[in-house]
């Protein structure tokens, strides 16, 4: 189950709203690389992992990034707040206010909104645990093309922390990879599953 | 420019990340001396911030198990996270 803490996992206090900012940053909420995707990828392969540090790690991570989705809400939310008509008139804002006004949903940048497509639970360890290692570097990437784009040290900052962490996901995915191949079955290396096989226990 | 009550507040903040950072690193690192160590002197800091705090400002709220069980009901005070306007 979860519980909720009232705090952001870092804080954000944007001084100046910018719509055109919080239409880039949405795609970390509801794009194919963004938080909600993460979160939900992470916590709905639980079921079929067989090593308890994997399911470990794919609990936290997947908790941290629901935290991460809210962080990147809480931007495009301070971005889009207290805005003139004039303001969002002529601005890539504009598309999206005419379908959710300033609510906050979950889509891409380029408009597309989310789906669960964007994720896999393939119900195999390694190839489970290739697709969040992609997803790690596709998130950082992201993050990289934002902090080109963006120049007010007040969204940089919190998107330099969410950068970094990706980073620190991708070097723990990266042990768990190490420590699953460590435990297969070398004279059958690719062919077994060990979600679906028997698998040497821990 | 951030309050003293802000800043204490974040450093606690701070300290639950350092936590959680370090609970990730035990999942892939279950035997790892060092981390355990780290671990319970991050969580000792966390509770001596968080007596500091509760003295000098009163009730250090995160969870709704923080709450007393009073009237009116607090739990609903804003701001809320995603507001960035609070005064903690
Ligand atoms: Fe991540």
């Amino acid at each position: 189950m979860w519980q909720y803490d009232k705090r952001l996992q870092y804080p954000i206090k944007i001084k100046n709203p910018n719509p055109k900012y919080a239409q880039i940053i949405i795609s970390q909420y509801g794009g194919p690389d963004g938080e909600l995707g993460a979160s939900m990828r992470y916590l709905t392969q639980r079921y079929s992992m067989p090593y308890n540090e994997v399911k470990g790690m794919l609990t936290d991570i997947g908790t941290e990034e629901l935290a991460h989705m809210e962080m990147v809400c809480a931007m495009v939310h301070q971005l889009t707040r207290n805005l003139s008509e004039d303001e969002i008139k002529g601005t890539p804002f504009a598309t999206y206010f005419v379908d959710h006004t300033v609510g906050v949903y979950p889509v891409a940048a380029s408009g597309t909104p989310w789906t669960a497509t964007y994720i896999q639970s393939k119900g195999d360890i390694l190839a489970d645990l290739h697709e969040d290692l992609a997803a790690e570097q596709k998130a950082r990437v992201t993050y990289d093309n934002l902090i080109r784009l963006i120049d007010d040290p007040d969204i940089l900052d919190p998107l330099k922390f969410l950068r970094e962490r990706e980073i620190v996901h991708y070097q723990r995915f990266g042990e768990a990879l190490r420590l699953t191949t460590d435990r297969l079955d070398s004279k059958n290396f690719y062919a077994f599953n060990p979600s679906f096989d028997k698998c040497k226990k821990q | 420019m951030l309050t003293a009550k802000e800043e204490l507040y974040n450093k606690i903040s701070a300290t639950d990340f350092a936590i959680y950072d370090l609970v990730l690193f035990l999942d892939s690192h279950p035997q790892n001396v060092k981390a355990t160590e780290l671990l319970s002197a991050y969580r000792k800091q966390r509770e001596s911030l968080i007596n500091d705090y509760e003295q000098k400002y009163g009730d250090y709220i995160t969870h709704v198990k923080d709450v007393k069980a009073d009237n009116p009901w607090s739990w609903i005070d804003g701001p809320w996270p995603w507001e960035g306007t609070s005064d903690k």
